[in-house]
């Protein structure tokens, strides 16, 4: 029985330059940050990231990290408005390449079913067929309907982040939305699963409340971090909602190259994602006075 | 509170009228309002005329009954499951009406919410085009603007997200659950009742006269001869608004008294 617990660092270090990476959750809800900031303290880059893009896709970007960006939004929802995306796009610092949300569920389901396209209406009379040049359409086979052939979202790794996973790879999303995660995993190479916490597999159904919250199978993934507080400053509900003061102050600092400079420091360029999260202790203290 | 202040209408209460008649005649379908008078509208419309409306807070949770703003699950009576996947999924069944905010719109009802400026490298990045063109593709569309202006009403949107009746017709017979239903701004209610399709002032708020509507649009208007005026909530309304589904008075934030 394989035992898949690895470190942040040890994912990471399975990914290589030029990798099409695919980031479960939406928006700054339930993303897998634990990973995200691995792969900022390494020297990756020329990622190409397809996201339903929250601060995943901002620091990333911002970063270096990425050069391409595949989404349909990025937003960090209560804050309609990524600071790091728009900085990114309006310096035109990647390459970007945007679908509509239904069209990108539709590339992951072709991805995952092995498929080199899905039709979709979505998309058709739209500029998304005009600034994505590489999109055709097809005729019906069956009648007189012109639509749009999705293309497959193939990607060479998934991440996401669960709120209970074995150690086996195992895992449930217990929130009130599980977005497309389990369909980045199967639309992956490999797949890598963070989480809140890792329990024995006798004791994951009692930690998932639910069996209908445990949609993450161990076929589909290939490693799984334990990483509690993993998701911030997103939420990862029922565990913790969105840290708002934390967001806040990222969305601050980006807006400002010595302000972000700082929040670099003191968040993103330290040594561990323990010193991270104790970077986040002092700063709640800090704003708790 | 007194009859003469109840009756005493806002133009928020105004625009939260207009909002919920788009919804008029949809029956059981999936409203999906996008900011706070299109939400308490759209609940107006469920609270009053359009009883079997189905809504969710906005994050997975049908609920039945008359929520305030920014109520929680526990609020509520949850009645249904409907996370981003299935939103996904149903609209493509045409079973929804969704009422989202533009940064741009034209004449023809295309509407960006992505990007201003050339798309490969924006003046001014938003959101992306989010479910935009497949919403629109799909099912009835309205838009709600809170601050009219020719920068919003404009000639030409910088990027097509949301797909208007011209670019629909050209698209064959895919294109034939398209339906741009209205435009309610904070001046207005626009419409695409005219036989070319084209954008036309349906009905002015009280104190707004056609010479502001026509300063404020970037593009010529299609005016009837007499404009009737909107319509102002009823005193039921008006209480089910100020004392049921926004007693925090979020509507004026949107469109300031």
């Amino acid at each position: 029985m394989a035992d898949k617990r690895m470190t942040p660092d040890q994912v990471v270090a399975q990914l290589s330059d030029g990798m099409t990476v695919g980031i479960g959750g939406w928006g700054s809800r339930r993303k897998p940050m634990a990973l995200v900031r691995a792969i900022l303290r390494s020297d990756l880059k020329d990622l190409t990231v397809v996201s339903y893009g929250g601060p995943d896709v901002g620091l990333l970007a911002r970063a270096g990290k990425a050069s391409k960006l595949v989404y349909a939004f990025v937003s960090l929802d209560s804050i309609p408005l990524e600071p790091n995306f728009r900085h990114v796009r309006e310096n035109g610092l990647v390459e970007a390449v945007e679908y509509d949300e239904g069209m990108f569920l539709t590339g992951l389901r072709a991805a995952a079913q092995r498929l080199p396209f899905l039709p979709t209406r979505a998309g058709l009379g739209s500029d998304i067929l005009k600034v994505s040049p590489h999109l055709k359409t097809i005729e019906s086979p069956y009648g007189d309907e012109t639509l749009v052939a999705m293309p497959a979202l193939n990607l060479d790794v998934a991440l996401i982040h669960a709120n209970v996973a074995d150690e086996r790879g195992n895992a449930a999303l217990t929130g009130p939305d599980q977005f497309m995660d389990d369909l980045f995993c199967l639309a992956a190479e490999k797949a890598y699963v963070s989480a809140e916490r890792i329990v024995p597999s006798e004791e994951l159904l009692k930690a998932a409340g639910c069996v209908h919250t445990l949609t993450v199978h161990r076929y589909m993934t290939h490693g799984v971090v334990e990483a509690p507080n993993g998701a911030h400053f997103t939420e990862c509900p029922p565990e913790y909602g969105r840290d708002e003061a934390f967001q806040k102050a990222y969305v601050t600092a980006a807006a400002d190259p010595e302000a972000w400079a700082a929040f670099e420091r003191r968040f993103l360029k330290v040594e561990s994602e323990a010193a991270y999260q104790a970077a986040v202790e002092e700063f709640k203290k800090e704003t708790a006075k | 509170m007194s009859t003469e202040t109840l009756t005493e209408a806002t133009r928020a209460d105004v625009c939260v009228a207009a909002v919920a008649d788009c919804f008029r005649g949809d029956g059981e379908i999936i409203g999906s309002p996008m900011g706070a008078v299109p939400t308490i509208g759209a609940r107006l419309a469920r609270a009053t005329f359009e009883p079997d409306l189905m809504l969710s807070n906005g994050e997975s949770y049908f609920f039945e009954g008359d929520a305030r703003l920014g109520a929680r699950p526990d609020e509520f009576a949850v009645v249904g499951w409907i996370p981003y996947r299935q939103v996904l999924d149903v609209l493509a069944s045409g079973r929804r009406h969704v009422m989202m905010g533009p940064v741009q719109i034209d004449a023809h009802g295309n509407a960006n919410i992505s990007a201003i400026g050339d798309w490969a490298k924006p003046k001014r990045q938003v959101l992306g085009s989010r479910g935009g063109p497949g919403n629109t593709i799909n099912h009835t569309t309205s838009y709600w603007i809170p601050k009219h202006s020719a920068r919003v009403l404009t000639p030409k949107v910088d990027m097509v997200s949301c797909v208007g009746y011209d670019r629909a017709a050209a698209v064959g017979s895919a294109g034939r659950f398209h339906e741009v239903r209205r435009v309610v701004t904070n001046l207005c209610v626009l419409d695409f009742e005219t036989e070319a399709k084209v954008m036309r002032l349906r009905s002015l708020h009280p104190g707004v006269t056609v010479e502001e509507v026509v300063e404020a649009t970037g593009f010529e208007l299609v005016i009837p001869a007499e404009v009737p005026t909107s319509r102002v909530p009823s005193d039921e309304e008006l209480r089910i608004v100020r004392d049921v589904l926004d007693p925090r008075g979020m509507r004026l934030r949107e469109v300031p008294a």
